[in-house]
């Protein structure tokens, strides 16, 4: 176990496609997050930055483009990138400084601009990069990963069609109650089943957008946040493992599972083990989550990381998600922000955003999606090329 | 002319009944990998830099599938104008390699002809043609299925 950091603010830029450059909306989370901790630029001694492939190199390394935009004030800056990731990665890296004694308050930034539609590979010729392969030689894009998902479960589980449209009826529920979400409607299961299908059995309302936005964390040592005279939300764990081999879940952009035939997979997958070493370094279990924020790319995968995080057996995410528990208001609310199904993708912001939704939640001041007495929330994503992340968080 | 859209990852494909799809094999700990692995294992706990060319197995059954409604970004080979044709995407589980390998179907072959469990082999297909070369692939199609 490590020793707990404080989150003193969070803040966001609202997702959308606003057609402006991703520092912009950085800065405006930025500036947010730190009105919330109630602090100035000035007082902070790291920032980290979340780096997306368009908005990263070259020419815009977050971290610094963040730092010379608030305005260059000689701190510490760190940029990471972990795909879906990122964000996780950058609070992670925050806290190990803050811990190790670096820096009392980090400011941790993830923003983007999305392109409009699929996500595309980097131009030119690159047969050595298998997230260009995939596209070149099988035009995989990521909606056909979580169309194979989908049917899988599908035949494995018995989920269908419509328990997928459930979700995103849940989700949309949800996000209407969210000021920072780009969707702020009510979808109907109808709705659903009538937009156009985009990798068979998933239906474009099954699939997450992509979108601009930005957030902002302001973290520091748990000494500062005494001396500052606050009784914050905590970060207790941040899980960043990798898979072990031989890995048997097909993942984005691999061609091919790792083959089982010399070595015995892993008792546990790679996505179930992201959360399990959370758990491990909080010292809790699903048991002690009163809500959770999961990376619903897809309608479908919402009901996979159910499994994943421990919150009912494999097979067993429709039963959770039909008796209502997964809702607000449920035992065990998941994706009370409204989700990805809410907001669309903004890579290196989306891990970072639903760390302030645990922040406002566990605060209670979540309006009205708050979930009553919130405690302990975890927030779980995967990404490509092998990242994932989770993060507890308790006040 | 005849190209591979990858080198290496699948033979020559004048003769349909001895197609298949190539990966290698570590000399050290047996491990099998495809798309190939040629300068190192990926087992961690083997240290083998020595791999051989293996054929797969040229059957398999039908993990998942799924198809693609839209045309996909570049490198997808193409002409953004022309009408977009669905096309399937099916996942393999090998039994003897115990590694599931993804590839399009066959043409023809949509996601109502397919099944999880399904049995699938491995046959010679094109991915595109323009005016200078003719991009060869792999496909999947039902074991028996017409060519």
């Amino acid at each position: 176990m490590t020793d707990d950091i404080a989150v003193l603010g969070a803040g966001m830029h609202p997702w959308g496609k606003w057609g402006r450059r991703f520092v912009e909306y950085g800065v405006t989370a930025a500036r947010s997050a730190l009105s919330d901790a109630q602090l100035g630029w000035n007082d902070v001694q790291l920032v980290v930055g979340a780096d997306t492939v368009r908005g990263g190199y070259p020419g815009h390394v977050a971290g610094a483009a963040f730092a010379q935009a608030l305005g260059w004030q000689g701190a510490r800056v760190t940029s990471v990138y972990a795909a879906c990731a990122s964000g996780a990665q950058a609070i992670n890296t925050a806290r190990a400084q803050i811990l190790a004694g670096m820096a009392d308050v980090a400011l941790v930034v993830g923003a983007d601009a999305a392109p409009k539609g699929f996500f595309a590979p980097a131009g030119g010729d690159r047969p050595d990069d298998p997230d260009w392969l995939r596209f070149r030689v099988l035009g995989a894009t990521n909606p056909v990963y979580f169309g194979l998902y989908a049917r899988r479960r599908m035949a494995l589980y018995g989920d269908t069609p419509d328990d997928f449209a459930q979700v995103k009826v849940k989700n949309a529920a949800a996000g209407r109650a969210n000021p920072h979400a780009r969707y702020r409607k009510a979808v109907t299961a109808e709705e659903v089943a009538a937009s156009p299908v985009v990798a068979d059995p998933l239906r474009l309302l099954d699939i997450c957008a992509t979108s601009d936005g930005a957030a902002a964390l302001v973290l520091s040592s748990m000494s500062f946040a005494r001396r500052h005279g606050v009784d914050p939300v905590r970060i207790r764990a941040v899980s960043t493992v990798t898979p072990r081999y031989p890995r048997t879940t097909l993942d984005l952009p691999d061609f091919a599972t790792d083959s089982a035939a010399v070595v015995a997979p892993p008792a546990i997958g790679f996505r179930a083990s992201i959360a399990a070493a959370a758990y491990a370094e909080a010292g809790t279990g699903p048991a002690d989550l009163d809500l959770a924020e999961v990376y619903d790319l897809s309608t479908a995968l919402e009901l996979e990381w159910y499994e994943d995080v421990g919150l009912c057996p494999a097979g067993e995410g429709v039963k959770l998600l039909r008796e209502g528990a997964t809702a607000l208001g449920g035992r065990i609310p998941v994706n009370p922000s409204g989700g990805l199904a809410s907001f669309g993708e903004a890579v290196p912001a989306q891990a970072i955003s639903q760390v302030c939704e645990l922040t406002w939640q566990l605060r209670g001041q979540a309006g009205g999606r708050q979930v009553a007495g919130a405690r302990c929330g975890l927030s779980v994503n995967q990404g490509l090329f092998g990242h994932g992340s989770a993060v507890i968080a308790v006040r | 002319m005849r190209t591979p859209v990858v080198a290496g990852w699948f033979n020559a494909d004048d003769d349909p009944d001895g197609f298949r799809l190539l990966g290698t094999r570590c000399r050290m700990c047996g491990s099998v990998f495809f798309p190939r692995a040629d300068a190192y294992c990926r087992n961690p706990s083997c240290a083998g830099s020595e791999l051989d060319e293996v054929p797969l197995s040229r059957t398999g059954t039908v993990w998942s599938y799924t198809d693609g409604r839209y045309r996909p970004p570049a490198p997808y080979p193409g002409t953004p104008d022309a009408p977009w044709e669905p096309y399937t995407v099916v996942a393999v589980e090998l039994a003897a390699e115990r590694m599931v390998v993804l590839g399009q179907a066959a043409p023809g072959v949509t996601v109502a002809d397919l099944a999880v469990g399904m049995a699938v082999e491995v046959v010679p297909g094109v991915l595109h043609q323009d005016a200078e070369r003719t991009w060869t692939t792999w496909h999947w199609r039902p074991v028996g299925g017409p060519v």
